[in-house]
């Protein structure tokens, strides 16, 4: 039997991972939208980012609304330590996605073909995750001091730290690399050969960054945090199965075919990777003021969140794959028919 | 930069964001319910005018919902940013509606997505008025969920605290707090009311300015009639509320309604100012009329605010919001309890200007009465952050750096507002109701691209 406080990571870590993942692909898009109308691409790929967007923009935000009132609600204690000490990267992170989210709308459904609009739109998309890792950069530790007068953030160490600079470098190609991934997939469906040539060029070009500053991640926690590198580097297996299955989805892109698999080998890239270095962070959530088991809430209210959590899924899930179905696998409405 | 300590910008920030929120949040809350009436009565009288009311209505209401959507986030985030020490304490004891908030914000934004994306999808019309239901849904159960914290840390209850710490805790308890039914009814019924009115309002203010067609007869006709019904649902919460607060929170109706000494056969002030002895002067006394408020008996006792310890009392300036919350609510229902007169009376006509002038002022009053009532809930219940357990200054972050995020704030909303006012204006000016429908409506089958 799982402990409660386990259960709630694990709800908490699948979450996150959802947001990864579908956020990254909000996020590369906007990029790529905004890239390709500033060198006069647009006609290529617009049309084809916009019909999956339009329809579930809101849905990738409330993955991450989930996650920190998640967050707050199994663990209070993060609330406490992270609000302290994350005002400005918090506050800016907030600035971000609004421009990013209203901007999106204002664009879409308002006035078409803003290139200002277009601008904010794709370059938050990419200051977004940079901001947004600051929170699992410190979790590591070292960035962060309690004294008499309260938790304080030590903006000097994290700005001149090797391994924070490296985990935003991660963040970025990462999301080029899994959003251009994806849009290559999703142009294949709409059988749209020239958005696929562009997209496919994309996935190819970001692959590389991508597993070499996961790599250069590793080597920078290594100084960081050795008691965590060292827990990563028991559990390596799982990191080569990550690797292994990076190695598949960029060999079916350029193989061209197959883009669906390809897809689902990125997915399954983050995943493993992601749940690896979950696993190796505990079992402190907040090096070293919160562990896993000094910050849960009480036991009533985890059980409680639980039975909400797995009632919200018997609704979400169902609602989702109709979402899916609607937007994203029905072949007619991908290819512009409806 | 500013002489303030941290706890009072973090009020200063967090009052702009929620006031700032309150205005897209009350639309996302009631503007649903418009569409789906709307739509329901185009299907039924198959009549395309409803119908095109129901389209034009969501998309103007897509941008509102972005905007309402990002500062929801934004003060998500800044309740833990700005009140860590409270969120430490309380999400303890409250995160199970706050997780449930987050759900329900998830049923509708997968439901908005369908429903804006499926117009002409389906042969039969009325599936995608199904789509619309749980957009109403999603919406005002978040509002239900949202108002029960709010609620708790009026009326705390479900937990104890032993040297800081939180035990016994009951979540269901906490969120069914004594607060929680009349602040619910209350925050929805008002939501409705203020949707309709400012719809209301868009339809009169076309009427006026261009003796509106047929279309904005019928928007008018469909948005008064629903303000009336949701106007008097309103005044049901709002006198229940009153009875609530008289005798859960009695020092928030006391500072309120200027009650300082406790006696029976109370009377209501309305309006009138302090001198410096705190004397009313220059206001309207309607005799009795406060025990009557809060007890539903004219003879009945009032708690006054000599109750209450003097620094645990909220600040006397909050009675002008309750007051101008009431009037404003009792201007909308009376005005469209007016329209619905000369409408039914055939010999007056219910599109003289001066009514369509009051109905086309309904909606922004409508608007200002849900920030004044807001206003008057949470000064009134000042100086606690959680009632009886925690005070704002307890809870608050003691970082020093919130006056520069206080001004990136206002750049922020200051932004959004520019934009969204900029957008809306754009997307109904080049696209007048009439060429819609023209465009619309000849030729079904021929109208793909569109939306």
């Amino acid at each position: 039997m799982m402990s409660y406080e386990l259960i709630g990571i694990t709800v908490l870590w699948i979450f996150l991972y959802g947001y990864l993942i579908v956020a990254s692909i909000d996020f590369g898009a906007g990029f790529f939208a905004f890239y390709a109308k500033a060198t006069k691409k647009d006609h290529i790929i617009n049309q084809l980012i916009s019909r999956y967007l339009s329809p579930v923009w809101e849905v990738t935000n409330v993955f991450f609304v989930f996650f920190f009132v998640g967050l707050v609600g199994f663990f209070p204690d993060m609330a406490y330590y992270f609000g302290q000490s994350l005002l400005i990267p918090g506050s800016i992170a907030i600035v971000l996605i609004a421009i990013r989210g209203s901007f999106y709308a204002f664009e879409s459904y308002g006035s078409k073909d803003n290139l200002v609009y277009m601008f904010f739109y794709g370059a938050t998309g990419l200051l977004i995750p940079a901001s947004l890792s600051t929170a699992l950069t410190i979790s590591e530790g070292g960035f962060i001091e309690e004294t008499e007068t309260g938790v304080h953030l030590l903006s000097g160490e994290l700005l001149t730290s090797p391994y924070s600079w490296s985990v935003v470098f991660l963040a970025i190609v990462s999301v080029l690399y899994i959003s251009s991934m994806f849009l290559t997939y999703y142009a294949d469906r709409a059988g749209d050969q020239p958005a696929l040539d562009l997209v496919r060029k994309y996935a190819l070009f970001w692959s590389s960054p991508t597993i070499i500053a996961s790599l250069t991640t590793f080597i920078a926690l290594s100084q960081q945090n050795p008691e965590h590198y060292q827990r990563a580097i028991d559990l390596w297996w799982v990191f080569g199965i990550s690797v292994a299955f990076f190695m598949v989805a960029v060999f079916l892109v350029y193989q061209g075919k197959n883009y669906g698999w390809a897809f689902i080998a990125v997915m399954f890239q983050f995943l493993v990777a992601f749940f690896g270095y979950g696993a190796s962070h505990l079992p402190y959530l907040l090096n070293p003021y919160v562990t896993l088991s000094s910050g849960v809430t009480n036991e009533t209210m985890a059980i409680a969140l639980i039975v909400v959590f797995i009632a919200g899924l018997l609704l979400l899930i169902p609602s989702l794959v109709l979402l899916m179905r609607m937007f994203l696998f029905d072949a007619d409405y991908v290819k512009g028919k409806k | 930069m500013f002489e303030l300590d941290s706890a009072t910008l973090s009020r200063m920030l967090t009052s702009l964001t929620l006031l700032f929120h309150a205005i897209f949040a009350t639309i996302g809350v009631g503007v649903p319910v418009m569409v789906s009436i709307a739509e329901f009565i185009g299907i039924k009288k198959k009549d395309p005018h409803y119908t095109l009311l129901a389209r034009r209505w969501t998309r103007g209401y897509t941008i509102t919902v972005a905007v309402g959507v990002v500062t929801g986030t934004a003060i998500g985030l800044q309740l833990s940013l700005l009140w860590p020490s409270f969120m430490q304490l309380a999400g303890n004891i409250i995160a199970l509606p706050l997780f449930m908030e987050t759900f329900a914000f998830f049923f509708e934004a997968i439901f908005l997505g369908a429903y804006l994306y499926t117009w002409d999808r389906f042969k039969n019309p009325i599936y995608h008025w199904l789509l619309s239901i749980p957009v109403v849904i999603g919406g005002t159960m978040s509002a239900f969920f949202i108002t029960t914290v709010n609620a708790f840390m009026n009326t705390p209850q479900g937990f104890k605290l032993e040297d800081g710490n939180v035990t016994s805790i009951n979540p269901l308890q906490a969120m069914f707090n004594p607060a929680t039914p009349t602040k619910v009814f209350h925050v929805i019924s008002s939501s409705y009311l203020t949707a309709a009115a400012v719809l209301a309002a868009i339809a009169a203010f076309f009427i006026l300015m261009k003796k509106g067609s047929q279309y904005h007869k019928k928007a008018l006709k469909l948005t008064v009639i629903a303000t009336f019904i949701f106007a008097i649902m309103t005044a049901i919460a709002g006198d229940l509320s009153a009875k609530f607060l008289a005798e859960h929170q009695p020092e928030k109706l006391a500072a309120g309604e200027w009650h300082f000494e406790t006696e029976d056969k109370a009377d209501l002030i309305v309006f009138g100012t302090l001198n410096e002895d705190n004397e009313v002067e220059n206001a309207i006394r309607i005799p009795n009329a406060l025990s009557f408020l809060a007890h539903g008996d004219f003879n009945a006792e009032v708690t006054g605010l000599e109750e209450t310890p003097e620094d645990e009392r909220p600040p006397l300036w909050i009675h002008y919001m309750f007051d101008l919350m009431v009037s404003i609510g009792f201007f909308t229902l009376g005005i469209s309890l007016l329209y619905i007169v000369f409408w039914k009376v055939k010999k007056w006509n219910e599109h003289h200007p001066l009514l369509l002038w009051g109905i086309a002022a309904g909606g922004p009053l409508s608007m200002l009465a849900i920030e004044f009532g807001w206003v008057f809930a949470e000064v009134g219940r000042q100086p606690w952050i959680l009632r009886g357990f925690m005070t704002v200054f307890e809870g608050s972050t003691t970082s020093p750096h919130v006056d520069w995020m206080f001004i990136l704030f206002v750049a922020l909303y200051a932004v959004l507002a520019v934009g969204c006012i900029v957008v809306l204006r754009k997307m109904f000016k080049n696209n007048p109701a009439e060429l819609e429908l023209e465009h619309r409506y000849p030729q079904v089958a021929a109208t793909k691209e569109d939306d």
